[in-house]
């Protein structure tokens, strides 16, 4: 076991696609409990990084360690039983299947029945779909879709689809839930019920990475910011300390002004 | 009601129509007809769990009939084993062949799969005509036993007839078990998106790979049955022609729907019977059938008539 | 030595056929991403054009290749308007039954009109089979892989050379980007549609005096086709050729060294030989679109 209490390791990373890179040497580290922002311009490689921790493509070089276990190799339905979980950019839901069926699927790895369980309707596996049916309704009710389980998802409107794919992702009972992008076409509110939501998570002690472009958003929830910019990563630390960092700025912004500094002193002021 | 009643209702009303069926009809070429239908249907439940539930493509599937077939010829007439013990035999053949074809034909996808499979059901053909040894090769195998069991006779048309649709049924029951089960919905996951279902956790190539067999498992049962009601088979109904009309049983039917596979399988079988009437032209009608549903109810008649009615209920309303 | 140079005569001989099948398979896929199970009975209607119009009618042969060709082309074209683009999902499994219901018409059909019965029809030129060290070369042969080669480099020069060539090319490699530069798009897709079964009608016609015709040698031969298109790479020029040619000569080899029963079998044990090594075919450098 390891020695220490992170639950993602992130080590020395490089991948490149056709000769071009998309992360260089990108190293951090995030805990159990905690919520960890990726942020950066677009183009940055956080996408990339997020497909390289579900282990959609494999590293070119360096590793990631989750659990302090290396995650080489793995295939991607392997890592969902490890423990990570994803949501994706557009919304992947499974559109012929029922917001409650959507959810069932989402416990595939809490649950056991194969082939010859289903044939034969042992005990054990009605057992089993009645416990994984209630612990659907339950994450529905976490956010707050209970009355439309029997729609079928595709007909959702699309800030409750994200919910839905939310609920999903925390279906498998992950200890690493990655977010991508989740407030994406997301209205004000529905935004800051993400971020309560988002909060409650944490509090269930799974630990969230978040990729988002509403800094409001990020700022808000996150205990840890991850800055990248081109493939490197170019800042790391509290929303606070990031907020002001010289090298954040410029990647966003051009230059650093004290004009924006100032301005973001004053956000971070009607914020806490 | 809740759907563990509503499928035991369905079963009663599908005894009780087979037993009236076999009650009433005494016309022998009905009672073949009907038994054949009951045949293709159980081709068609498994290549539904395939193609409708799993979405993959397999255009030579008749393999795995034909290996059903040949397989208990072979072991009936060669090996002299009693027709019930070569019933599970043929049909764990038949598993064993698509488990070792599966893996790496599985692999592949779209018209890739359509066609790995394709090239996979010519070669069992080409095997069942040239291995005359064996299989008695194009002319055929001959002298396969009738089926009994203790003082009950199959060789009458009325007895098959219900033992066949006594098979039909339990395959029924075992598909809504399975489509109904966390392993149902995995398989419709990996329909809608193969990449998401796994990005959730499902082992897609495993999942794929047993559904893949045991879809051959219902073909090779069909195999066995027709070759123990027709006594003598041959290359020629094992053909890719058969693949495709496998395929067609069910695409028409309906995908992804269990009682499609069982309106497709009607179809399909009394399609040609209707069509003897117009003789010459029956190829043609055939053809021009099947490119029209296909155009017009690309999802099948079931799914197609229903969102008609859809429809057409909406209309009203408005 | 004798048998070695027959083989490869005969080798050659079906090669260059499978391949003027397989570009006709290519090509078309190239342009609409499609695969035509229906391939092989155009085949079949320009073997059985021929046959009547030669051997019923007496017509003169090149008169008959040019009607055969385009009649069948036109065949193609309606087929196209008819039943491909009034499609609405085209999702591979719907395409493929379409494609095997013209395919069980188009059989049909010519049931009714040639009947059951198989026919030939005499070789181009009256020409005696030439003696090449003991190995006899038909003269039809060499009809059939100077036609071939007059195709290839037919198609070749029009791709290439050619507006619109190039602009089917340019539809196949992107319709949107073809579309924004005003190519039109739908006319494009007949084309190909028409120049594919224009090829399978050349296949018919080069093998209608090698062969016994009938009304289900299409099949077989479309299938094959395919298979040399998928060998050399689905949708590249070059690929079908290598593919025809491939798949020709190992097929003469497999008949004369192992069996004849095997025949059939070369065809389909290479084609999944290449779908689980190497999808993209022979010619293939890029990674496989395994769609």
């Amino acid at each position: 076991m390891t020695n220490n209490h992170s639950l993602l390791e992130i080590k020395s990373v490089y991948k490149a696609f056709g000769g071009v890179e998309a992360l260089s040497d990108i190293s951090f580290s995030l805990k159990t409990g905690s919520i960890t922002g990726l942020i950066g311009p677009n183009g940055a490689g956080k996408t990339t990084l997020f497909n390289l921790i579900s282990g959609i493509f494999p590293t070119d070089k360096g590793d990631i360690l989750f659990n302090g276990a290396s995650i080489k190799n793995t295939k991607v339905h392997k890592l969902v039983e490890r423990g990570i979980a994803r949501t994706f950019q557009n919304v992947e839901l499974f559109e012929s299947m029922t917001v409650l069926e959507n959810i069932l699927v989402g416990q595939h790895t809490q649950t056991r029945c194969g082939i010859w369980g289903s044939i034969t309707r042992l005990p054990w596996v009605s057992v089993e779909e009645k416990k994984a049916r209630q612990r659907a309704m339950e994450l529905l009710d976490f956010v707050g879709l209970r009355e439309h389980s029997s729609k079928t998802s595709s007909d959702l409107p699309f800030g409750w689809q994200r919910l839905l794919e939310l609920a999903r992702a925390m279906a498998a009972q992950p200890k690493l839930l990655l977010l991508d992008e989740p407030a994406a076409g997301l209205n004000i509110m529905e935004t800051l019920q993400l971020g309560e939501l988002i909060k409650k998570i944490r509090e269930r002690g799974v630990a969230v990475l978040l990729v988002e472009h509403d800094m409001s958003l990020t700022m808000e929830i996150s205990d840890w910011i991850v800055v990248l910019d081109q493939g490197r990563k170019i800042a790391e630390g509290t929303p606070r300390s990031v907020q002001d960092d010289e090298a954040v700025l410029k990647a966003y912004l051009g230059t650093a002004s004290k004009k924006v500094k100032a301005e973001s002193r004053i956000n971070r002021k009607n914020y806490k | 009601m809740n759907s563990t009643t509503r499928n035991s209702i369905i079963y009663v009303i599908f005894i009780l129509a087979v037993s009236l069926a076999g009650y009433y009809i005494n016309n022998f070429y009905y009672l073949q007809v009907l038994t054949f239908i009951g045949i293709n249907t159980l081709l068609a439940l498994g290549l539904n769990m395939l193609m409708g539930y799993a979405g993959q493509i397999s255009l030579g599937h008749a393999a795995f009939y034909g290996i059903g077939a040949y397989g208990t010829a072979i072991l009936t007439v060669h090996c002299h084993l009693s027709p019930w013990l070569a019933l599970p035999g043929a049909i764990i053949a038949a598993m064993l062949v698509a488990y070792i074809v599966g893996i790496p034909t599985l692999k592949l996808s779209g018209y890739y799969l359509g066609m790995g499979t394709l090239g996979f059901g010519m070669i069992v053909n080409i095997i069942f005509r040239e291995w005359s040894s064996m299989t008695g090769g194009a002319s055929g195998f001959i002298g396969i036993p009738p089926l009994e069991l203790g003082p009950v006779s199959f060789s009458s048309a009325k007895n098959y007839f219900y033992l066949v649709w006594g098979f039909v049924l339990i395959s029924i029951i075992i598909c809504r078990r399975i489509v109904d089960s966390r392993v149902g919905r995995a398989l419709r996951a990996i329909h809608d998106s193969e990449k998401t279902s796994a990005a959730i956790g499902v082992d897609t190539s495993k999942l794929k790979l047993q559904v893949f067999v045991l879809s051959a498992g219902f073909s090779a049962l069909a195999g066995f049955l027709y070759a123990h009601l027709i006594l003598f088979i041959s290359p020629g109904t094992f053909s890719f022609i058969t693949s495709i009309r496998m395929v067609t049983m069910v695409v028409i039917g309906g995908m992804a729907s269990i009682w499609g596979a069982l309106l497709g399988a009607s179809l399909l079988t009394l399609l040609p019977e209707w069509l003897h009437a117009f003789s010459e032209f029956e190829m043609v009608v055939y053809g021009l059938i099947l490119m029209t549903v296909m155009i017009f109810l690309p999802k099948g008649l079931t799914k197609g008539i229903l969102d008609i009615i859809e429809r057409m209920v909406k209309k009203h309303d408005q | 030595m004798q048998e070695i140079l027959q083989y490869l005569f005969s080798g050659i001989t079906n090669g260059a056929i499978y391949a003027v099948i397989a570009i006709g398979f290519s090509m078309l896929y190239s342009s609409t991403e499609l695969i035509n199970f229906a391939h092989g009975e155009f085949v079949m209607l320009g073997a059985l054009g021929m046959v009547t119009l030669v051997g019923t009618f007496h017509l003169p042969l090149i008169f008959s290749i040019i009607i055969v060709v385009v009649c069948v082309a036109c065949a193609g074209l309606v087929f196209e308007r008819l039943a491909i683009r009034t499609v609405r999902h085209p999702e591979p499994i719907v395409l493929i039954i379409i494609t095997v219901g013209a395919s069980i018409f188009l059989k049909g059909l010519s049931m009714i009109i040639w009947g059951k019965d198989a026919y030939t029809i005499p070789a181009f030129s009256s020409h005696p089979p030439i003696d090449i060290s003991g190995a006899k070369l038909l003269s039809q042969s060499i009809w059939i892989i100077a036609i071939f080669l007059f195709a290839t480099l037919g198609l070749h020069f029009f791709y290439k050379k050619t507006l619109t060539g190039k602009a089917m090319k340019a539809n196949a490699i992107s319709k949107r980007a073809a579309w924004i530069v005003g190519i039109p798009s739908k006319l494009m897709v007949m084309m190909a549609f028409g120049l594919s079964t224009a090829m399978g009608a050349l296949a018919g016609v080069i093998i209608a005096p090698i062969t016994m015709c009938s009304y289900d040698m299409g099949t077989m031969l479309g299938l094959k086709g395919f298979c040399a298109a998928m060998l050399g790479g689905l949708g590249s020029l070059w690929g079908a050729l290598i593919g025809g040619f491939l798949l020709g000569i190992l097929e003469a080899f497999g008949v004369g060294f192992v069996s004849s029963g095997l025949k059939d079998a070369t065809a389909f044990l290479l084609l999944l030989l290449i779908l689980f090594v190497r999808p993209g075919g022979i010619i293939s450098s890029v990674d496989v679109k395994r769609f």
